[in-house]
């Protein structure tokens, strides 16, 4: 599928802000055979002071900017032209839950795809005792590496409510379980920690979402948004599977990657004075529209 | 310290009484108890000293780090507190030739770890080859993805690193422990150096100790030489004052003539980094941080971070600062590395570690938690990736003997790449001053390596901890440790130098630089504070000699001061008030964080006067017991205003101090004199306006009349001859606003500049008629908003 991406952020002050560094992590990355992405354009308004463009250690595209004192408004605007392949039918190569100590052994090295970095806690996903419960019950039993994520990833999408006023981008995962409740952040970071307290190496995917409610479907939750999910590590020959927890499924052709890192902190759209408030509360705006 | 003088003199003994440890080796003598030869002029010396000559000799230690405000922080259940250097005045001894011997050995370590960063911020190949678990490095809070690829401008990560040594039973020297995140001591030991070389002056004097100022030139100059530019500057970068080992921030700092700043000192711009100053920003080339990798940049690194400088790895991926040392290095910290680098070494370094570390086993691997199993006596376990010193208190290490067989083979299944187990280690004991006494206690030694345009250069010299007791867990400061000297004793006549250039006909004095602008923005508080004090102290002197002698009858007069005591937070009627106490604290608080451009005994002077005031708070009544009690608080602010103005180099710094100064005692005269020579003022009021304005004398010189509104005026205000005159304060602020950097633009006055002008001339023109409280008033507030407009001008 090929689309046309637009992502505008927009702000308001009632009082100005002083002049301060921000990064934005926002564009669409390259994965070979997966997706692809031109035509990108990043512009802001008012213009920047400093403008500067890095590739991070995960590989996102990271722009960093310096904002002009005394602002009353801010708008970015990102527009790009995706082209997403649609996944194959899906066979499962991943090992047995128990074998993958050994496949993490044969797979040494610390390049950004590299499990390792996925199974230990990080800046916003610490070990909760209560999630690693959660998750050994679901992930009991489960034949493969695979299965263990698809059945955590349904118990969490049953057991949780969606819920943008229940947590803010900064609730820990531990209160956004405990109250059962969250956004797509809330739940991936959940089902991370679960993940990793079974062993199984778990990323966070921050990305959007492109939906068109099917016939006499319902529409999916998040529609047009940015959105996040979760990334687990399933073996040496099974590779990585992503899965989406919000919405209960492995990720498909309407989800379009920014990048994937341990947890949120890395991953933010925004990072520097200007907050995100919540991933999908009202200050931005995505379309997605298929060409 | 009195019990402990009457201690060392029931000892007598001095070192004839000292007995090593059974079992124990001693660095001063053998198994036997007698003394090693090194060892020897040093004993003959302190026991040809009667004992109370000892105690002396031993006090002037003391005095030398109490004069200078040596301290550390410590923090406990009740928040931090400033403790004084527990410094034992006998220095451990180590003979030259084991010295050379260990530098070789050092530097090669030095030289290991620095490829061991190389690769883990780099290729990676240590791990991508199995030569290290990827555990230790990815699940290492220490290892910070966004450095990996980041090269160092300097071509080198490490630059400035520690080592902490101990001498084990075979009497070899093992590392302890690796520090190479920010090592603190270097600026202690110098301190060391100096407070013993006092206490044991004949003694220092005839002896052949290396010096230690080379090193700290060289490392110097090292640090200069990166810079690319002539205006690019070297700073130090600390946490802040509340940092446990501030002091010697600010101490390293003075002693090397760099400029001391704070992460929110600085921003960063196209690429560059730039420290904020009364000049405007200027570039930074070189910091050296004493401030933890992960709480620098909040962008990129811990967001959290409140103390850091946002875009500081922008600067560097830019290659536009060089970090000492670079970002990320703490991961070598890890206790597990230890396990690792007797293997790496050959690969790496081209040879065998030339120095042994502790025996250290990493319990991820089968073959170590045999071995742990095997031998639980000997072995102590830890968190692998900690990177706490063996011996401090919250290191989290347990004998793996005090659990069962069963417990300890399960921890190690269930936790083993966590865990290291470590050999537990054996220490030597040093002659310490203990209570008065000498007695043998447990030491380590702190070693420090410098990377300087010949290599590595390691101190000669360095920090030895000891322990309170025989015990050598008891080693940590936290925990009652003692701080000594070390000395490296040379057959011959060693080298003389000090921070001064060796070849006087290269000296240069170099410019001044630019002040940071927190510097100055305390420097000015700081003047303010102290002017403040001066007047709350002045007021409350004057009301309190009233009530003593006048009683009820001078109420009327006590309600026209009221809102002077308001406007400063003031009750008068507490003896002394808790309002004088804060604005005490206040001036601490600024003066703590100058302590690099502030004279020590300017320091120890106001720290003296805060604890007089506390002390006095706690007893002194209102009426004539305060009235003597502020009289004495007012004598010792005289002299810290003394210490300070005849101290202070006269450049921009002081320049702010006195501007605060003079600012101050600007706004209060206006505000006591439109309260006090209003007309409606009850009687009495003026001849308190010119007893606070300290001008008795003046004015009775100038007007052999009693007390007018207009000799009032003319005296405290319109007097540019009285120094305590409004007029006086504005001249003053005049001449000192003019010489601050850009007053002029081409001719052009600044703003500032501008307002002081006009009020210097309305000043000028006026006479105690046109100046009334309206006027006064007016004054007041333009004074105050000078104050707003310096802010925004210098300051931030």
């Amino acid at each position: 599928m090929r689309y046309q991406l637009h992502l505008a952020i927009h702000y308001a002050f009632e009082r100005p802000p002083g002049s301060g560094r921000q990064l934005l992590r926002v564009q669409p990355a390259q994965i070979a055979r997966v997706q692809r992405a031109d035509q990108i354009a990043l512009s802001m308004q008012p213009p920047p002071q400093d403008q500067d463009r890095f590739t991070d250690f995960w590989g996102f595209q990271v722009t960093s900017f310096t904002l002009p004192p005394g602002l009353s408004e801010l708008r970015f605007d990102l527009t790009a032209r995706v082209e997403r392949q649609e996944p194959g039918p899906r066979f499962d190569l991943s090992v047995h839950p128990a074998e993958l100590p050994a496949e993490l052994a044969a797979a040494p090295g610390l390049g950004p795809a590299a499990p390792h970095h996925f199974l230990a806690a990080s800046p916003h996903i610490p070990a909760v005792p209560a999630i690693s419960a959660f998750a050994a019950s679901a992930c009991a039993g489960a034949p493969t590496v695979a299965a263990a994520v698809e059945a955590l990833g349904q118990a969490l999408h049953a057991a949780m409510t969606f819920d943008p006023r229940a947590t803010e981008v900064d609730t820990p995962i531990a209160t956004a379980f405990a109250a059962r409740r969250g956004v797509c952040q809330d739940l991936s970071q959940i089902m991370i920690a679960g993940l990793r307290s079974q062993g199984i190496p778990a990323a966070y995917v921050s990305g959007y979402l492109r939906t068109l409610p099917p016939p006499g479907k319902p529409r999916l939750v998040g529609a047009d948004a940015m959105h996040a999910w979760v990334r687990a590590w399933t073996g040496v020959e099974g590779g990585w599977l992503d899965y989406d927890p919000t919405n209960a499924c492995f990720v498909g052709g309407d989800h379009i990657t920014v990048g994937a890192a341990r947890d949120y902190s890395e991953a933010a759209p925004v990072i520097g004075m200007l907050r995100m408030q919540g991933l999908q509360s009202g200050s931005h705006a995505v379309d997605i529209v298929a060409l | 310290m009195q019990p402990q003088q009457g201690k060392a003199l029931a000892s007598e003994g001095g070192l004839l009484a000292y007995r090593p440890l059974p079992g124990v080796p001693d660095e001063m003598a053998d198994a036997q108890g007698r003394i090693r030869p090194l060892w020897q002029g040093l004993a003959r010396w302190l026991d040809s000293l009667t004992p109370t000559e000892r105690v002396l000799h031993f006090a002037r230690a003391d005095q030398y780090l109490n004069d200078s405000g040596v301290f550390y922080r410590m923090y406990g259940a009740e928040g931090s507190v400033e403790r004084r250097w527990p410094l034992s005045p006998v220095p451990v001894l180590v003979d030259e030739d084991e010295w050379l011997a260990l530098v070789p050995a050092l530097a090669q370590r030095a030289d290991l770890l620095e490829r061991v960063m190389a690769d883990l911020y780099g290729p990676g190949d240590l791990v991508a080859s199995g030569r290290l678990p990827p555990d230790l490095v990815a699940g290492n809070p220490e290892w910070l993805r966004p450095l990996v690829g980041v090269r160092p401008r300097t071509g080198h990560f490490l630059h400035f690193i520690a080592f902490e040594l101990g001498r084990g039973p075979d009497g070899k020297w093992w590392v302890l422990s690796d520090r190479t995140q920010a090592p603190s001591g270097a600026g202690y030991a110098l301190e060391n150096r100096v407070a013993t070389s006092r206490a044991l002056s004949e003694f220092y004097a005839t002896e052949n100790v290396h010096r230690l100022a080379g090193f700290f030139r060289d490392f110097r100059d090292a640090l200069l030489a990166h810079r690319t530019d002539r205006e690019g500057r070297a700073a130090i970068l600390t946490p802040g004052p509340l940092n446990e080992t501030y002091f010697e921030h600010s101490y390293i700092a003075r002693y090397l003539a760099f400029n001391l700043v704070q992460g929110d000192d600085m921003s960063v711009q196209d690429g560059r980094l730039l420290l904020r100053t009364v000049s405007g920003p200027k570039p930074v080339e070189v910091l050296w941080r004493r401030l933890d990798s992960a709480y620098a940049d909040p962008l990129e690194l811990d967001q959290g971070s409140r103390i850091g400088t946002p875009g500081l790895i922008a600067a560097l991926r830019a290659g536009q600062v060089s970090l000492i040392n670079a970002l990320g290095s703490g991961v070598l910290e890890m206790r597990a590395l230890m396990a690792f680098l007797p293997q790496l070494a050959p690969e790496l370094v081209g040879a065998p570690l030339l120095i042994p570390n502790v025996a250290t086993w990493w319990c991820g691997a089968p073959a170590a938690r045999a071995t742990v199993l095997a031998n639980p006596g000997r072995m102590i376990l830890g968190g692998a990736l900690s990177t706490a010193l063996p011996f401090d208190p919250h290191a989290g290490r347990v004998p793996a003997d005090t659990l069962s067989r069963e417990a300890l083979a399960r921890k190690l299944d269930r936790e083993g790449a966590q865990l290291v187990a470590q050999e537990s280690v054996t220490l030597s004991t040093t002659p310490a001053l203990i209570d008065g006494t000498i007695l043998p206690r447990p030491m380590t030694l702190r070693v420090f390596l410098a990377r300087t345009q010949q290599g590595w250069q390691v101190l000669p010299g360095g920090f030895a901890r000891i322990g309170a007791t025989p015990d050598p867990a008891a080693i940590a400061m936290q925990r009652g440790g003692k701080a000594a000297d070390v000395w490296i004793v040379a057959r011959h006549k060693v080298e003389t130098l000090s921070m001064v250039p060796a070849r006087p006909e290269a000296y240069r004095r170099p410019l001044p630089s630019a002040l940071p602008s927190r510097a100055a923005d305390n420097l000015f508080w700081l003047g303010r504070y102290v002017e403040r004090a001066e007047g709350i102290i002045r007021l409350l002197r004057a009301r309190n000699t009233r009530m003593a002698e006048a009683g009820l009858a001078a109420a009327p007069l006590f309600d026209c001061l009221a809102p002077l005591f308001a406007a400063q937070g003031v009750k008068p009627d507490e003896g002394i008030p808790k309002g004088l106490l804060a604005t005490l604290d206040a001036a601490i608080t600024s003066a703590a964080q100058v302590r690099d451009r502030f004279s020590p005994d300017a320091w120890s002077a106001l720290a003296d006067l805060q604890k007089t005031a506390r002390r006095m708070a706690t007893r002194v009544t209102p009426g004539d017991d305060a009235a003597r009690a502020l009289s004495a608080l007012l004598r010792k602010l005289a002299g810290i205003s003394g210490l300070v103005h005849e101290n202070m180099y006269r450049f921009v710094g002081w320049r702010f101090l006195s501007i605060g100064r003079l600012h101050e005692r600007a706004l209060s005269m206006a505000g006591w004199l439109s309260v006090l020579a209003d007309p409606e003022a009850p009687v009495g009021a003026l001849e308190l306006a010119v007893e606070v304005g300290d001008s008795v004398l003046t004015h009775r010189r100038r007007f052999s009349v009693s007390t007018a509104r207009a000799t009032v005026i003319d005296v405290l205000a319109l007097d540019p001859m009285n120094p305590r005159a409004l007029r006086h304060q504005i001249d003053g602020l005049r001449s000192q606003i003019d010489l601050l950097p850009e007053a002029r633009d081409h001719g052009v006055l600044s703003p500032i500049a501008r307002d002081i002008l006009r009020m210097q001339t309305d000043l000028a023109v006026a006479d105690p008629e046109t100046l009334d409280t309206a006027a006064l008033e007016d004054f007041r507030d333009r004074i105050a908003a000078l104050s707003d407009r310096l802010t925004a001008t210098y300051l931030i």
